[in-house]
């Protein structure tokens, strides 16, 4: 198993990071040590066991389905880099 | 009277009461020496007004005869806590600006107690790191340094509360440890760090790294102040769904020293390959405190504990790669300038490049490649698989009757910053060889100063607990604490 500059490409485009293209065979080469390290899970036997959801056995609580919160568009806008008439402003998404 | 900065926190819980001192007095004194700690960066952000304000507050209910354990009391705050107003950036250039419009719970606790906030404090950013060098605001320092004087990490992620608990910079600090990171600081500065329980502390506020295995926990000058501070960190809070309905105990009241016919795990798994002979005659030595005090010590085995640091590197990069998803330019913190002609996804991207560092980038990217189609069950599946397992081996000796485990707390004593600098990146992570299967079987652990190595640098030891049975775990911890004697202080440079 070895990432190639592709598969970096690929990996930083999903999470949304921009990687110059230089800097492509550097990154793939610590996503290759990394996963090396990684690679040791293979050898535990595994078969039957179920895969952890919850460290605690827990039941989660409910609670009543009712708003407990809102009216507070300025505190949600507060820290917005680009905030215009109680919106968020990002660039043109739609053409 | 010591020196009012030296003081543990319950010295100066039986001074406020006694109204030997108060505490705009010791937060006056405390302020004094932040501001003269500028060398250590230990403080991103400095409150001192704050702290000013809440000392005078915790007086007058003092005065008034209402006063919790921590009344009174200034504290450092990780910059990892939302704190109301306050910058609170998790070490991040993409939250560079961010002022919290509401407080985590276990601030609040502390708030409600009558604590004072001194400011927050240094950490590997989105506390992914075991050396603060990860900072967007630069590497705390540790204040102690052996003869070369060569400056040494105070590890990581909580390396400023490490750092300011260490240097009398504060009488007790908050941290989190997801992976190792209130213990290995701890064993690196020569105090005493807990993490509790998973669930024991509300993760409501804490900017989440990985939710499954953050916790936080205090950070102290001893064993009595960690179970001072602990007791008001926790209790349940119905705003973090996975924060358990227990009651807490007076920890502090469990404090007895009394282990006779305690049984102590050591598990042969935990002399790995290349550890220093330092370690482990530290490791034996603490191993014959115990018996002396009247503990059982059994031999035992935890066959998974290999498998743990790799689990890790998969579970928390994972989780990461989904809590950082926020971070997108819209809603909080940095928007990078962008260019004519740039849309959303150009947006996204050059933010995130420019707001993450070097490190949170790669594990984000690691987390997204391992829950992406074809890799999920290759690698998340199986991770979380082998997670079960470690939890199980825990499970099983608990079962037969351990009552704690003794184990080293690190596998070596404090660093030189930048010493990592050309080590690629599982280097940095095998410091958390000893801690990291605490946080992945959810269990209690803590680090206990017990000894210098050859350099006069500190190192602890680590005893890992019984679900829920902190009390238990601290009294355990006392006793070693007490055996140990370690009262070593670093001496003062910066």
């Amino acid at each position: 198993m070895s990432i190639d500059n592709d598969t970096a490409r690929r990996v930083a485009k999903l999470a949304r990071i921009r990687v110059e293209e230089e800097a492509l065979p550097a990154l793939a080469s610590e996503f290759n040590t990394i996963l090396g390290f990684i690679e040791q899970l293979q050898e535990v036997d595994v078969d039957g066991v179920e895969p952890m959801t919850g460290v605690t056995p827990m039941h989660l609580k409910r609670r009543d389905d009712v708003v407990t919160d809102g009216s507070q568009q300025e505190k949600v806008l507060a820290n917005a880099p680009d905030a215009r008439e109680g919106f968020f402003a990002v660039p043109k998404v739609v053409e | 009277m010591t020196e009012l900065t030296k003081l543990t926190i319950a010295s100066a819980r039986d001074a406020l009461r006694k109204g030997e001192i108060s505490s705009v007095e010791l937060t006056g004194a405390l302020n004094a020496a932040v501001d003269g700690s500028d060398k250590l960066n230990a403080y991103a952000h400095k409150t001192p007004e704050i702290a000013e304000a809440q000392a005078r507050a915790a007086d007058a209910r003092i005065q008034a005869g209402d006063a919790p354990d921590l009344c009174g009391i200034p504290l450092g705050i990780k910059d990892l806590f939302c704190t109301e107003n306050t910058p609170s950036q998790a070490a991040s250039r993409i939250l560079d600006g961010f002022r919290p419009p509401y407080e985590s719970t276990v601030t609040t606790q502390l708030f409600r107690d009558g604590a004072v906030m001194l400011g927050k404090l240094n950490m590997d950013e989105f506390a992914m790191g075991s050396s603060n060098e990860t900072s967007a605001y630069g590497a705390a320092v540790n204040p102690w340094q052996a003869d070369d004087g060569v400056a040494l990490t105070p590890g990581g992620s909580s390396g400023g509360s490490a750092a300011a608990v260490a240097a009398d910079l504060c009488l007790g600090a908050t941290g989190t440890d997801t992976g190792g990171s209130i213990r290995q600081p701890a064993a690196f500065t020569g105090i005493t760090g807990i993490k509790p329980t998973y669930g024991r502390c509300s993760r409501f506020g804490i900017i989440a790294f990985a939710s499954s295995l953050d916790q936080a926990g205090p950070m102290t000058r001893d064993v009595r102040d960690a179970a001072i501070m602990l007791r008001a960190m926790s209790g349940h809070d119905p705003k973090d769904s996975t924060s358990a309905d227990i009651a807490v105990p007076d920890f502090e009241a469990m404090l007895t020293g009394d282990i006779r016919g305690k049984v102590i795990g050591i598990p042969r798994e935990y002399h790995v390959d290349g550890m220093p002979t330092e370690i482990e005659t530290l490791w034996t030595r603490g191993t014959e405190m115990l018996r002396d005090a009247g503990a059982l010590i059994r031999d035992i085995s935890l066959p998974h504990t290999k498998y743990a640091l790799p689990a890790y590197y998969v579970i928390a990069p994972a989780e990461a790669s989904s809590n950082l998803a926020r971070y997108d330019g819209v809603r909080f913190g940095h928007r990078a300038k962008l260019a004519q002609g740039d849309g959303i996804t150009e947006m996204y991207e050059k933010t995130r490049a420019e707001g993450f560092g070097a490190e949170v980038q790669r594990r984000i990217m690691v987390g997204t490649y391992v829950l992406s189609a074809g890799f999920y069950d290759a690698y998340y599946n199986r991770a979380r698989k082998v997670r079960t397992l470690i939890k199980r081996d825990f499970d099983q000796v608990f079962a037969e009757g351990v009552d704690a485990i003794l184990t080293p707390a690190t596998p070596s004593s404090a660093f030189g910053l930048g010493a990592m600098k050309d080590a690629d990146p599982v280097q940095m992570y095998l410091n958390d060889v000893f801690t990291v299967t605490v946080n992945l079987a959810g269990l209690p652990g803590i680090s206990v100063p017990a000894g210098l190595d050859h350099k006069g640098l500190p190192l602890g030891l680590q005893l890992i607990g019984r679900p829920w049975e902190e009390g238990d775990l601290l009294n355990t911890a006392y006793a070693l604490e007490q055996a140990a004697g370690f009262v070593s202080k670093p001496a003062k440079w910066w």
